[in-house]
């Protein structure tokens, strides 16, 4: 998967608020805002997968064009 | 839309799932999922089994042939798929209580019998759907609904028992070490025989708030400090690795498979007819 083709998603309705993604993010770059995460600056992320293998719900992830095309 | 993995194995219009904010059996989830990925299975030649419990939903949420059966009964279910289609893949979701007390003997029976089936148990140290009895994995001295001075009885080590009953392939993971689940759930898949692996989960509604075992986040953090890798335990002096507990593959051999050897007699029952 190249890693400029992705870019971090948020499937708001299914977040439940845990913080594990927000917490375990390793450049710091997703908030929570009224219990459900939101990217606080986009510009620092590395696209490194990290919220996405963590985050219980699947409300987070990498997509773009190799990991949503069907 | 989701991630491709998602929705290529699940059944996306049963989420969100009813587990609670946190629960670490969504990522486990996730990493069994991505091992069938990984290994390039037929979604069509993989059968998931599973008894009752928070861990036993997980079937529900995933797109192959499964099965939700009665309580601690998900291994009975599973050798009667395997000895009827030896073809599929067949894979149990359990929890601590359904494989360790319910379906204990289960367990142990399966793993004498070596029979080719990859059991995932989701220990999350409690019964967390019926509102957090004290569970066979629940340390001792901590609290349950059904233990509200302590629990007096010592907890079971799954993959120690599995292993000791025959099972060829026992390991252990938690829900923080999500990518090295994916990895050891492959192997035991790979694994021609009784593979057992355990998945150390955090439950912050029930065992998290009875124990005061504090956020979501504290109780993954936890499981970060305490799981010591064996391979890495084994070059530590006994002081570091005391009160720790291990995580890794423990035991990888190969004996005969219970299929096998039953479709061997009827070959040869049938040439001598």
């Amino acid at each position: 998967m190249s890693r400029n083709n992705v870019d971090l998603r948020i499937k708001e309705e299914l977040c439940k608020g845990c913080r594990i993604c927000v917490e375990f993010c390793p450049k710091k770059v997703l908030i929570m805002k009224n219990e459900k995460v939101k990217i606080d600056d986009i510009e620092k992320c590395i696209k490194c997968g990290l919220c996405e293998l963590r985050c219980p719900d699947y409300a987070i992830y990498l997509g773009g064009n190799d990991n949503e095309k069907q | 839309m989701t991630s491709k993995l998602i929705k290529d194995y699940f059944r996306t219009d049963k989420l969100p799932h009813i587990w609670c904010p946190g629960c670490g059996h969504g990522i486990m989830m996730r990493s069994v999922a991505q091992a069938i990925h990984n290994l390039g299975l037929d979604k069509d030649k993989v059968c998931i089994v599973s008894g009752i419990g928070c861990s036993s939903r997980a079937p529900g949420y995933m797109d192959f042939n499964t099965l939700h059966t009665t309580h601690g009964r998900a291994l009975a279910f599973a050798t009667g798929v395997k000895l009827a289609r030896p073809e599929l893949e067949v894979m149990v979701i359990t929890g601590d209580g359904d494989c360790a007390a319910i379906g204990g003997n289960h367990l142990i029976h399966a793993a004498r019998r070596n029979i080719n089936i990859t059991t995932i148990v989701f220990n999350n140290n409690i019964y967390g759907m019926t509102g957090g009895q004290y569970s066979p994995t629940t340390p001792t001295n901590e609290f349950g609904t059904t233990a509200p001075y302590g629990n007096i009885d010592k907890s079971f080590d799954i993959p120690e028992l599995a292993g000791a009953a025959g099972a060829t392939y026992t390991a252990r993971g938690t829900a923080y070490h999500a990518k090295q689940l994916t990895k050891i759930v492959e192997n035991g898949i790979k694994n021609k025989g009784f593979s057992l692996i355990e998945g150390i989960s955090i439950c912050p509604t029930y065992y998290g708030r009875k124990n005061r075992k504090g956020s979501i986040v504290d109780m993954m953090n936890w499981l970060k400090d305490n799981a010591l890798d064996i391979k890495v335990a084994s070059k530590l002096p006994e002081e570091k690795v005391k009160g720790k507990f291990l995580i890794g593959e423990f035991k990888n051999v190969t004996e005969p498979e219970y299929t096998e050897e039953y479709m061997k007699i009827i070959e040869r029952f049938q040439k001598e007819r």
